[in-house]
């Protein structure tokens, strides 16, 4: 077993003990073993992923994919501020919660893509489509994380995606309604759907390498 | 009405003593159906009892449906503690920012009085009146905010979780304060009317919280809570997965389980036989696009794995028909279980 596979382990462990002291000793001594930005994007990153996968399985909670990203996001904030020039050089991205004010969804990909290396703009909740289209336009944002909760919300991303047709934005759905249907993301022209932070990781680092 | 053919009662009261009625008992739920029926606008629907009266009736001799369902809209109890509700054109009306803005609040929190809040007392008058309608003919199902599930409404899921994991004092104070108001509001629908309680515990399903921090929390809270109430309940995970801990709900005292579509319902069956009475677990938003002819599949296949000895009551999986679902899928629906869910079930 390699290093960073037995620091993964290690560190996945103290993440689902909600030992934070534990999980932060975990990566300082992988930071001194290579670059915050590798920790962040390897490391934190493989082992939310796993999380992420094991929630799909349903081998574990979601309580426990939230916890864990909190305490990523805040482990990775310290070696990695928000401004620091060691965070990657990434296409703007943002994420919101469209039409409500349910946010968990939101909050455990925000912590997931931050504490991995990731810089996104957190819109909060609540979003209607005009303010939505005017934020997306106003910042050029080029990928944009869409979190609902209700049906009509789902099907009303259809009208974000055609007043967004020429502003060159990819948008990735996620939430309830989407993990019931398999076909909503495509029927309302998303670009990708994300049924957990383990599908956020895989689908932001895809668009990432294609610097969308 | 034929001659051998249960009431509706009958054939739930029957299907819970874990037997076989004269057929699988069908449990439509549509909420806002009712205000199509009215050619009333949602918010409008929901602002009299009246309303909700006439729309259940009609949606149930539409649907030839074997309940009354008096749930109005999942923020309801949101409300009677003073936090918004958010109505849309065509959807469920919903929780707006929670009320509680820091987790130190919860030590000034009030529950509130039941006949004194006009949206409860709303509830309240529909049930009795449909019961004046209905009597004993077919049961009225009320229906409470687990208190174990409502503070993801009063302080959002991301405090609530770590209130629930850091801060115990507070969370033991919040889960006193729920308890005591979801009791008296159960045992105030009860005694307004309804035959029974569905008890909405979204959180506790494994989906949101491992076990181990289920028996610690929602498990403890509903065992206490549902022993005050004074009725049968059916415990509802809405979309939730619980078959690793049906054995656990079945010790709360609950007569019911609210099963997601995301579950194997024959898996589900074995784990509930003579325990507990399965109520699903139609994929509603799914159910959307669904042609006469996959209504007449999916049906079929969920009564050959489910309904077999009785303890089950065809249902969609979350406690609340999405707005969107047409008139022709409940129509088809309906027929199907009236076809195919005549006892002895056979292979088709």
């Amino acid at each position: 077993m390699d290093k960073q596979t037995i620091h993964s382990k290690g560190f996945e462990m103290a993440l689902l003990a909600l030992d934070q002291s534990k999980a932060e000793s975990i990566i300082r001594k992988a930071v001194g073993e290579g670059s915050p930005m590798d920790v962040a994007s390897k490391l934190v990153s493989d082992t939310l992923h796993r999380i992420g996968e094991a929630w799909e399985d349903g081998k574990l909670a979601l309580s426990q994919v939230y916890m864990s990203g909190v305490i990523c996001e805040a482990i990775i904030d310290k070696l990695l501020p928000p401004a620091s020039p060691l965070r990657m050089d990434q296409p703007k991205m943002a994420i919101g919660v469209f039409e409500d004010y349910h946010l968990l969804g939101k909050r455990i990909i925000y912590s997931t893509l931050r504490a991995s290396g990731f810089e996104l703009m957190d819109l909060g909740g609540g979003l209607k489509t005009d303010h939505l289209v005017r934020i997306v336009q106003d910042e050029k944002i080029k990928i944009l994380l869409l979190s609902v909760l209700m049906l009509p919300s789902a099907l009303r991303v259809k009208e974000v995606k055609e007043k967004l047709a020429d502003a060159q934005v990819k948008i990735v759905v996620g939430g309830a309604p989407f993990r019931l249907d398999n076909q909503l993301w495509l029927e309302v022209g998303a670009d990708a759907c994300g049924k957990d932070s383990a599908d956020a990781l895989e689908i932001v680092t895809k668009l990432m390498g294609e610097k969308v | 009405m034929k001659a051998n053919e249960m009431t509706s009662m009958q054939r739930v009261l029957t299907t819970l003593s874990h037997k076989e009625p004269d057929r699988v008992p069908l449990f439509l739920l549509p909420t806002m159906h009712g205000a199509k029926e009215l050619g009333l606008s949602i918010k409008d629907y929901f602002s009299k009892a009246e309303n909700v009266v006439e729309g259940q009736l009609r949606l149930r001799k539409k649907y030839r449906n074997d309940c009354i369902y008096t749930f109005f809209y999942a923020p309801l109890e949101i409300e009677a503690f003073g936090g918004e509700v958010i109505y849309s054109d065509d959807g469920p009306p919903n929780s707006g920012i929670p009320f509680i803005n820091a987790i130190e609040d919860i030590k000034n929190l009030q529950p509130p009085k039941i006949k004194e809040t006009k949206a409860l007392y709303k509830v309240l008058q529909a049930t009795q009146k449909l019961k004046e309608a209905v009597g004993d003919e077919a049961p009225i199902i009320g229906v409470v905010m687990s208190p174990f599930s409502l503070p993801v409404m009063q302080l959002g899921f991301d405090k609530y979780l770590e209130l629930m994991h850091f801060h115990s004092d507070l969370f033991n104070h919040l889960m006193q304060i729920n308890e005591e108001f979801c009791v008296d509001w159960a045992n105030a629908q009860l005694q307004a009317g309804a035959t029974a309680i569905c008890y909405f515990d979204p959180v506790s399903s494994t989906t949101i919280i491992p076990r181990n921090k289920y028996l610690e929390t929602g498990f403890q809270i509903a065992k206490r809570t549902i022993s005050r109430i004074a009725g049968p309940t059916a415990t509802h995970f809405a979309s939730g997965k619980c078959l690793s801990i049906v054995d656990d709900v079945s010790q709360t005292g609950t007569a019911v389980v609210g099963t997601s579509s995301l579950e194997d319902i024959g898996a589900m069956k074995q784990a509930c036989r003579g325990k507990l009475t399965i109520l699903g677990n139609l994929n509603g938003i799914e159910m959307r696009r669904w042609s006469s002819a996959d209504v007449n599949l999916i049906v079929k296949e969920t009564i050959q794995k489910a309904a077999p000895g009785g303890g089950f009551i065809l249902s969609d999986n979350h406690g609340e028909i999405p707005f969107q679902v047409p008139d022709e899928a409940l129509m088809a629906i309906s027929e199907a279980v009236h076809t195919f869910g005549k006892y002895p079930i056979s292979d088709f």
